[in-house]
């Protein structure tokens, strides 16, 4: 997994609130067993005005130049901003895989459903909870597209007036994406301690392991 | 000290290593898999050369790309068949338990868990798949997990877990003739909304809570996730129990008994605390029909369509506005006058044998109307199936015009050839209504099995608690 320390980048503003997994990746681009290959189809069906298809070529379809990430002042942005409860519905991880391969490396938003905010950590991807008030001053001022700076380290955004915005983070997953770990490796470190669990687990239950 | 809740007891049961942060290792007893969230899964095991934990732990089973028609001729699309034989043979390769296309119990994971016993009180559970919050209805602590997270929990049989807030829903009363489990959690749903159950585990409980099946409880538990809660739990009690009797994977003998004392404490103490408590009268739940493009956009089938100009939070108001264009409905048209183009009745959220009876009992003899162009009727499991069949509901269903097809995810997601087409309405009793769920274009109005072929018959959406009232 790529380390998350600072970001410098521009930031696209998307300002739909309940944005679900299904609108950021459709799931006809699920069927890929792959794990790259999912940025051109991003918000596939608001992005263009014809209908996706898997391991289609996206150079030459029609864009719809009304949504936000078509636009001029928007290109190359690695930071989206959002409202409530982005991505909800399906725990599909194409989903952070399609941001990251798009090139989204930070996502602002008063609120993320719980599997997709999870999804996001495992991908170097750092969603960021700000006060739906702070939110909404972000949508405010970015209109004519500019940068923030994040830096997960100091836990803090800085706007281009110079304005710092503290953000939280759980210490256990800054850790892990500040270094870009591996969890299981991490996990495994601990094998000691889930074969203890597993032989204590077995007396009070043995049922569960009656097919070892 | 305060008793604990259901989830405090099972949570508690499950962790392996806490972290400073409160951050714990969680054991996982069970992993479900299936064709669509593991393929990346299985490949990271290759790269780090790890093997999985425990073999026996896991069972897949392919149902997202699966066809529910024509099934000896195997999968048309190569891109579907290409996942589907991945997974057979990924689960070959490292020797996991896997049901096939070809084996009567293949169906989709929800229904097959419980089904086969697989999923068991008192277990952990996960699956690449938002609704393994279905099998919280055992008093399982289930819920969703990314791929990494399933390349995880075949490593370590673990995961890397931060516990939840605790709430409780209770739903007090009886509900109404014609009123049915996905009655109830639309409802619930309806009034905390998509994100109010985000960062909790919901336990269902109260009267019409405990009055359901165990299948009612899968059905009501399945969408804890509509609500924003990767978990929904409901305690055990003598409906548990006798559920899982006798099933495949179920624990025999003394075990059972055993099993039994056990699971018998999977309930919240009186002295519990819940960080948050709803309660809801089930005799004012009536019938629910969703109008818009997110499942909190739902209304009682005799209400009318609301009206965004009555919403005073911008962003909501812009959302109905948005939706109301997707669906091609107005605001303050009657439900009751939204015509619908097909009608799927099947999903992890109602397949299973009791959704097919509601279905089959609302026809009485009739015929699906002309103006609905088609009637999917896909059930959950092979095993449904074949009890279905014995019933002779395929019969009452084909005599209606209706279409009996096999096991699978099928037009609750159109991942295999069950699809909308652009601006077509259906009733639908899957959990997403989402734009573009069910196809490019299509608009879903999600319903109970009752309500789903009441409209299949009358060509709109009718009152079902109307008309089985009138009748009895």
């Amino acid at each position: 997994m790529k380390a998350f320390t600072q970001l410098n980048a521009l930031v696209a503003p998307l300002d739909r609130a309940n944005v679900d997994t299904d609108a950021i990746i459709p799931k006809q681009f699920l069927k890929s067993i792959r794990r790259a290959g999912f940025g051109p189809y991003l918000f596939d069906e608001w992005r263009y005005l014809d209908r996706g298809e898997p391991e289609m070529d996206c150079s030459n379809r029609p864009l719809n130049p009304d949504f936000v990430l078509n636009q001029a002042q928007f290109q190359g942005a690695q930071i989206l901003l959002t409202r409530e409860n982005f991505g909800c519905g399906s725990s599909r991880e194409h989903a952070p895989w399609a941001l990251e391969d798009y090139g989204f490396r930070a996502i602002i938003a008063p609120s993320f459903a719980d599997i997709f905010f999870n999804n996001c950590f495992k991908n170097g991807v750092l969603p960021i909870v700000l006060s739906p008030e702070l939110v909404d001053s972000l949508f405010k001022e970015i209109e004519t597209g500019y940068q923030l700076q994040i830096d997960l380290e100091a836990q803090t955004i800085t706007t281009p007036s110079g304005r710092v915005i503290q953000f939280a983070v759980d210490e256990n997953r800054r850790f892990r994406l500040l270094n870009g770990l591996d969890d299981i490796g991490l996990s495994l470190q601990h094998a000691d301690k889930i074969k203890a669990y597993e032989t204590e687990r077995a007396k009070r239950a043995p049922w569960l392991f009656r097919n070892a | 000290m305060a008793g604990k809740t259901l989830y405090d007891k099972l949570w508690d049961d499950h962790v392996v290593h806490r972290e400073d942060d409160g951050s714990c290792l969680i054991y996982i007893d069970r992993q479900l898999l299936h064709e669509v969230t593991s393929p990346q899964a299985f490949d990271g095991l290759r790269l780090a050369g790890r093997q999985p934990w425990r073999l026996e732990r896991n069972l897949a089973v392919a149902d997202h790309n699966v066809p529910t028609n024509h099934r000896d001729q195997g999968i048309a699309d190569p891109i579907s068949r290409l996942q589907v034989d991945t997974l057979d043979k990924n689960c070959a390769e490292f020797g996991i338990t896997e049901f096939d296309m070809s084996d009567i119990r293949q169906g989709i994971v929800h229904v097959v868990g419980p089904e086969q016993g697989a999923t068991l009180p008192g277990m952990t559970v996960v699956c690449g798949d938002s609704h393994t919050s279905t099998h919280g209805a055992s008093a399982a602590l289930a819920f969703g997990i990314g791929t990494s997270e399933v390349e995880h929990a075949l490593a370590t049989q673990c995961l890397v877990q931060k516990k939840a807030k605790n709430m409780l829903i209770k739903v007090n009363g009886q509900v109404g003739t014609g009123v049915t489990a996905k009655d109830i959690v639309l409802a619930i749903i309806g009034t905390i909304g998509t994100a109010g159950g985000t960062g909790y585990t919901i336990e269902f409980a109260g009267t019409a809570i405990r009055a359901l099946s165990m299948e009612g409880r899968m059905t009501v538990c399945n969408m804890a996730i509509e609500a924003g809660a990767r978990a929904g739990l409901v305690a055990v009690d003598e409906t548990t129990i006798e559920y899982y009797r006798d099933r495949p994977y179920s624990p025999k003998g003394d075990d059972w008994h055993m099993a039994v004392r056990y699971w018998e404490r999977l309930h919240s103490d009186s002295d519990a605390k819940f960080d948050k408590v709803v309660e809801l009268n089930a005799a004012e739940i009536k019938p629910q029909v969703t109008w818009g493009t997110s499942p909190e956009m739902v209304v009682a089938v005799d209400a009318a369509v609301p009206d965004p100009e009555q919403e005073t939070d911008a962003v909501k108001r812009e959302g109905m506005q948005r939706a109301l264009q997707y669906m091609g409905l107005q605001a303050n048209q009657k439900i009751t006058d939204i015509a619908v183009d097909r009608v799927f009745i099947g999903s992890c959220t109602n397949s299973r044998i009791e959704d097919l009876r509601q279905a089959a009992s609302v026809i009485k003899g009739r015929q699906k109307a002309a103006s609905v162009k088609q009637v999917l009727i896909v059930p959950g499991s092979g095993l449904v199936k074949q009890q279905a069949e014995a019933e002779g509901l395929d019969q009452i269903f084909l005599a209606a015009g209706f279409e009996w097809r096999d096991p699978g995810c099928s037009m609750c997601l159109a991942m295999n050839a069950d699809r909308l087409e652009a601006g077509e309405h259906c009733a639908s009793t899957s959990n997403r209504n989402f734009e573009g769920r069910q196809g490019y274009g299509g608009r879903t109005h999600l319903v109970s099995p009752a309500m789903a072929a009441a409209a299949a018959i009358a060509g709109h959406f009718v009152n079902v608690a109307e008309e089985q009232g009138a009748s009895a």
